[in-house]
């Protein structure tokens, strides 16, 4: 195939953009060879859950996010109770705040699978999709089943079933496991643990763009552990702030081509949310094992490669099977299943972090407990202008691949981000358009 | 010996008719038939293949996109021919039911018999009701399935 010659003017259209969670479509306009208009375009109406929370009691929150989307339903609910226990005056701790990290553990581990071996690897060895993969690779798509099997197996024993989880309540849970319920999956996440590290190491023998950013990058940063539920939220710019101060930080805009709204951290614009902001943020807090598979795998502790990003949902990943490990035997069955919960009137935030990044929920009670009014800002809405920006940088030094291979890679760059549009909105089609 | 059968019903309980999957096994939960376990699954292709290992046949039910005739129902042999992707292409998964079935074929994790009941939709807002034409349905697909299950387990 022919490169193309840098045209005067041109239009890249792909109609559709497949492997990632919704529906959206991506616009990308160049003329004198250089890229004049990135749009990350989402077609469908906004979701209506926050309006759909309004008027509903404090504790039906967990469930009713829950249902926003079938990924990560866990972080909805983590972010939805940590929320209303600050609302409320409640802090849970010991056992109970353990089964919560396990349980994140479950979903991080499912959802970070899905994407490495379903929906992102075959972008590096040249597959259409994972069916095709699968005819040259069986036991490596088998391996992420498995490994995928294993996090929807901890949903299913602490949340209650696999989809939509609904033993979570405001308080701790409904009701909790005992030491040997939790027993047969300790055997299963010792193989998990181990196919992880395959993993690590699979992910990190495939073919990487050369492609740097200097990210402005924000997380959650806990003191003593790897941040799952709790922590501030910092950034590598020196941004340092509690939940409670999130909106003064971060503001939210409607841009004209898409019904999701965008977020800028105030002064500095865009920002990264995800895997590879947690990590460059936290690398310290890693287990050893999960420190040791990224140095083998040839990443610092800090990544700002974005096609990296499948090592190091690979490496936490690892980081999940570990800790679930560790929290399953230092089990003990705690007394009651959750802390007592009196209604107030007050508001609570919390920001929790799901699989694709930072989750932040505002809650404002009555003093009944019902819900006055709820915000809810997803992570793919947070890195909708840095995947805009990745998209103006990878074409412009891209500028010369042959067209379908530029389409392909413009793919693969919306999918470093493993978008869930259907939390930001609803979204799938990805164009671009030459001329 | 009698097969071990799995009902799979498949959709979101807030988006109208794209409830229609779990309608249809709740329906059939409410029959306690005898060697027939439901499973409800919100689309996600990958986690299907672990769901039907261990069953001989399976029978599974989503709604489909719109196409002219809400309430239509749709009946496909899997195993026979692959399943059209842009009928089955509702799910806010990308890797949905048709993405694991056909995975599942590459892989020869498919079980025995896969048959699946596609009923069309019309209203797949968030918070809406069920379409009328598509509760119509409900009952005609359960009918539907009761009778082939029967003729699939007698012996």
């Amino acid at each position: 195939m022919k490169p193309m010659k840098p045209a005067s003017r041109k239009t890249i259209k792909v109609g559709y953009l497949a492997r990632v969670e919704g529906e959206g479509g991506i616009f990308i306009r160049v003329s004198n060879g250089q890229v004049r208009e990135v749009k990350l375009r989402i077609f469908e109406p906004p979701r209506f859950f926050e309006a759909f929370l309004r008027g509903r009691m404090y504790t039906e929150a967990p469930d009713i996010t829950a249902r926003i989307c079938g990924i990560c339903p866990v972080a909805y609910q983590m972010s939805a109770v940590h929320a209303m226990e600050a609302a409320l005056g409640v802090r849970v701790e010991g056992q109970l705040r353990a089964l919560r990290r396990l349980l994140y553990c479950g979903e991080w581990i499912e959802s970070h699978i899905l994407h490495i071996y379903m929906l992102h690897a075959p972008d590096f060895l040249g597959y259409p999709d994972a069916i095709r993969m699968a005819q040259d690779y069986p036991d490596v798509v088998k391996r992420g089943l498995e490994l995928k099997k294993i996090g929807n197996a901890i949903i299913a024993l602490l949340g209650g079933r696999e989809v939509h989880p609904i033993n979570v309540r405001v308080g701790g849970f409904y009701r909790v496991p005992t030491r040997r319920e939790l027993a047969p999956l300790a055997e299963q996440l010792k193989w998990a643990r181990d196919a992880a590290l395959e993993t690590v190491r699979w992910t990190a023998t495939l073919p990487y763009a050369d492609f740097n950013r200097d990210y402005t990058f924000v997380a959650l940063r806990h003191p003593a552990e790897y941040p799952f539920n709790e922590g501030r939220i910092v950034s590598n710019r020196g941004l340092d702030i509690t939940s409670d101060e999130y909106e003064q930080h971060f503001s939210e805009e409607h841009v004209d081509y898409s019904n999701a709204l965008h977020s800028t951290l105030r002064g500095s614009g865009a920002y990264f949310v995800g895997p590879m902001a947690r990590y460059s943020l936290n690398f310290d807090q890693l287990s050893p094992l999960a420190q040791e598979a990224a140095r083998a795998a040839g990443l610092g502790s800090v990544c700002r490669n974005p096609f990296q990003s499948i090592i190091v949902r690979a490496i936490e990943t690892l980081y999940a099977c570990d800790e679930a490990l560790r929290i399953i035997e230092a089990y003990e069955q705690p007394d009651a299943p959750s802390v007592e919960c009196v209604p107030r009137s007050g508001t609570g935030t919390a920001c929790t972090e799901a699989p694709r990044g930072l989750l932040y929920h505002r809650y404002r009670l009555d003093e009944t407990g019902q819900i006055l009014d709820a915000k809810i800002v997803p992570p793919t809405s947070q890195n909708q202008k840095i995947i805009e920006e990745d998209l103006t940088s990878f074409v412009t030094q891209s500028i010369a691949l042959p067209e379908d291979e530029l389409t392909s890679r413009c793919e693969q760059t919306v999918r470093n981000y493993d978008p869930c549009i259907s939390c930001a909105t609803h979204f799938l089609r990805l164009q671009i358009e030459r001329e | 010996m009698d097969a071990r059968v799995l009902l799979i019903g498949v959709g979101n309980p807030d988006r109208g008719d794209d409830a229609a999957g779990l309608a249809v096994a709740r329906e059939l939960a409410s029959q306690t038939l005898p060697h027939v376990a439901i499973h409800e699954s919100p689309g996600d292709g990958a986690a299907l293949l672990s769901a039907w290992q261990g069953f001989d046949v399976v029978v599974l039910v989503d709604a489909m996109p719109p196409n002219g005739h809400a309430g239509r129902i749709h009946r496909v042999d899997a195993v026979a021919q692959p399943l059209p992707a842009d009928l089955f292409a509702n799910s806010t998964h990308t890797f949905g039911v048709a993405q694991g079935i056909e995975l599942a074929r590459a892989l020869g994790m498919l079980p025995r018999t896969l048959i699946i009941y596609g009923i069309e939709g019309r209203e797949f807002t968030i918070g809406s009701p069920m379409s009328a034409e598509v509760r119509g349905a409900i009952l005609q697909v359960t009918m539907a399935i009761l009778a082939e299950l029967r003729r699939k387990t007698s012996p």
